[in-house]
């Protein structure tokens, strides 16, 4: 298990899973892919199928219909495989919280292993909360 | 201008107009016959060429209400037609056939507001889950709560 | 229907639309469309309902959050909604920075459009030159209004945040900058023999199809519909500014990048306009009402793909009994419905996201086959295909193509 952690740290191949969102999260995971932020120097790069991801980034607050589709989704990924919550939506609903579509939030209906708060959050935020969550596994197999 | 347009309703639907409220200039509300709803609907939107915008459905203490909204264009204006339903058994003859950019906006106040639309042509779930509790229209003022339904079904 | 010769391909549901994210069934006989299904509620979160809970000061945030992409539109046709009902009148500083707000937005937009189109034409160069000139439009937005996205700007009566005088020059200049990128992409628009042939007399929408279905914003002014709201029902500073109305006559995907690009060189213009004024006009930026009477409201904003239309009833409370939201895509989305009958897959994909569906990337698609409901082909695929048609065609236009891209 601790290898494949290893393995995973290096070159995430990342899907993007929007589960009812309102789409800033999602244009802000592009902006990370185009010239300015160019995370593909890092390795780090977006894959049409979620049984190549490495890491599953979700967005949005996750409605009724979505969530069935979600959980199968998940389910389908090769595990090992993170779980990044993206924006303040899939943290912790938000101001959708009490909406009649809604369930519960992201982390009943899977293990999430980082959440990166804002409405949306930047570019460089994101970068901070994949380099974080990099570190807190490598030093989780040191110890 | 803007009288003609409301004459010209008046002189070709007369008894099916209940009430005129001219707003402002630019926002005509009128008051109409369900019965007749899908006549003048066909009217305003042949007719006097407008665009058809939107349905607005709402729950209110006396009853369902509909607002139709057609935009003039050419004049500035929005005329909105109201009809107002039972309370009871809301229900109301369909414009999609005669008016196709309605077939969306009437599934959806059928699902969210429980209103009937008689003779649609494609009545089904627009946004909500297929699942969704039979009878619940969450739109309603006197909705309850309801967060089952999936985890019936897996 | 045939039950061995027609397949589904569905596409979706994972591609987050502004409201609502669709899910496309297309029913193919060989390679050409013969039908096709659409199914949404992917991402409906009851916004209207709980806009009902909250008071006037607030609503602007929360349908901010309907779509991230126009995220000034629904506000902008929210405020105009409230102010509507109790017949309020704005500062004219307000208005400029309304419109200011507004008209940044849509290049934002479609640059962002233009890049996922070229995208989805195997032509990554498009989608990554896009991208890189949507980066200062961005930069404005966070120098001016303190966000890349979600401004929070418009409040019930004015704006919530002024423009600082020494900002003004920066946001100029990146103005001025756009302007020659915006001249290259119509250019290549124009002139691209594969982008013609790829996208010329491809999903043809007619003058009548738009019409009849309401068809808004670029989706019908590229078929000939002169349909603008902020020409026919003027708000805040379109009528003190000089601007035109973009329209072509042929409805296929072509004339809408073309209606598009365009548009993007109108709201320059439109921008340029508006910091001018700024600069002179000093009238406050806040009207400061406090009651909205009872009554009710429309208000409308032609946002990036086409009119928002709100509708706010009020019953002399500090909440709304009642709040409706029509975004543009609900009107735009059924008339893929005649768009893509008839054409072919390799198709299907642009002229689906020519409607300007935020079509972000995250789509999956399965060939399945109706019979058995064995997957054949998965959205790589899918869009495999398109990208090969358009590589086959730039082997064939090689010569020609040198002389647009230099």
């Amino acid at each position: 298990m601790s290898l494949k952690i290893k393995a995973l740290t290096k070159s995430i191949w990342v899907f993007h899973l929007a589960a009812s969102p309102c789409n800033n999260c999602d244009i802000e995971i592009l902006d990370l892919l185009t010239p300015r932020y160019d995370v593909e120097r890092f390795g780090i790069q977006l894959v049409g199928s979620v049984r190549h991801a490495d890491a599953i980034l979700v967005t949005g607050s996750m409605n009724r219909k979505a969530r069935q589709r979600l959980k199968r989704v998940i389910a389908q990924a090769a595990k090992p495989c993170f779980v990044i919550a993206i924006g303040n939506c899939s943290c912790s609903m938000e101001m959708f919280a009490n909406s009649y579509n809604q369930m519960e939030c992201l982390d009943n209906v899977s293990e999430v292993h980082a959440y990166i708060a804002g409405c949306p959050p930047k570019p460089e935020a994101m970068i901070q909360g994949v380099v974080a969550l990099i570190q807190a596994q490598l030093a989780a197999l040191k110890k | 201008m803007a009288d003609e347009v409301v004459e010209g309703i008046k002189a070709k639907f007369g008894d099916a107009i209940k009430d005129v409220y001219e707003k402002s200039s630019r926002r005509t509300f009128i008051t109409v016959d369900p019965a007749r709803l899908p006549d003048i609907a066909e009217y305003c939107y042949k007719d006097l060429a407008c665009r058809f915008q939107i349905c607005s459905g709402m729950h209110m203490e006396y009853g369902f209400e509909i607002l139709y909204h057609f935009a003039m264009d050419r004049a500035n204006r929005i005329i909105n037609l109201r009809v107002i339903l039972d309370p009871e058994k809301p229900s109301i003859e369909s414009i999609a056939k005669r008016v196709p950019a309605a077939e969306w906006i009437e599934r959806e106040m059928w699902e969210l507001l429980g209103i009937e639309f008689r003779n649609h042509p494609d009545m089904r779930h627009l946004l909500l889950s297929d699942d969704w509790l039979e009878g619940n229209y969450p739109l309603r003022r006197d909705w309850k709560e309801w967060r089952g339904g999936e985890h019936d079904t897996e | 229907m045939t039950p061995n010769r027609t397949q589904i391909i569905p596409i979706g549901p994972y591609h987050p639309l502004q409201e609502e994210p669709e899910f496309f069934k297309l029913h193919v006989e060989g390679e050409k469309v013969v039908k096709l299904d659409i199914e949404i509620g992917y991402n409906h979160r009851g916004i209207e309902k709980l806009a009902e809970g909250l008071t006037y000061d607030q609503v602007p945030f929360l349908v901010e959050r309907v779509c991230g992409i126009c995220s000034t539109s629904h506000p902008f046709a929210c405020v105009n909604a409230i102010e509507d009902v109790g017949g309020f009148d704005i500062p004219e500083r307000a208005k400029y920075i309304r419109t200011f707000v507004g008209e940044l937005e849509r290049i934002h937009s479609h640059l962002l459009w233009l890049g996922l189109a070229g995208h989805f034409l195997g032509y990554n160069t498009v989608w990554m030159w896009a991208w890189k000139y949507r980066e200062p439009v961005l930069d404005c937005f966070e120098l001016l209004t303190g966000n890349r996205n979600h401004y929070a700007m418009f409040k019930p009566g004015g704006v919530r945040r002024d423009f600082e005088d020494e900002d003004l020059p920066t946001a100029m200049r990146i103005l001025d900058g756009l302007e020659r990128p915006l001249l290259m992409f119509a250019k290549i628009a124009m002139a691209d023999p594969v982008l013609q042939a790829r996208l010329k007399n491809v999903g043809v929408l007619t003058y009548e199809d738009c019409v009849e279905l309401g068809a808004l914003g670029p989706t019908s002014r590229a078929s000939g519909v002169p349909w603008d709201v902020r020409r026919d029902h003027p708000y805040a500073a379109y009528d003190l500014v000089e601007w035109d109305v973009v329209t072509t006559e042929n409805g296929d995907v072509f004339d809408k990048v073309v209606v598009r690009v365009l548009e993007m060189l109108e709201s320059v213009k439109i921008c340029k306009q508006c910091l001018e004024k700024l600069r002179e006009v000093r009238d406050g930026i806040d009207a400061n009402y406090k009651e909205i009477p009872p009554g009710e409201g429309i208000g409308h904003h032609e946002a990036p793909r086409g009119e928002v239309f709100h509708y706010v009833r009020s019953d002399g409370s500090n909440r709304p009994i009642r709040y409706k939201i029509r975004a543009p895509s609900f009107m735009n989305v059924p008339t893929n419905n005649r768009a893509v009958v008839g054409y072919t897959v390799s198709d299907a994909t642009i002229t689906l996201a020519a409607i300007d569906p935020c079509y972000c990337c995250t789509e999956r698609t399965i060939v399945v086959d109706a019979d058995s409901g064995k997957q054949l082909m998965g959205w790589k695929e899918l869009l495999r295909l398109s990208q090969e048609k358009t590589r086959k065609l730039m082997e064939k236009y090689k010569s020609r193509m040198d002389r647009v891209w230099i």
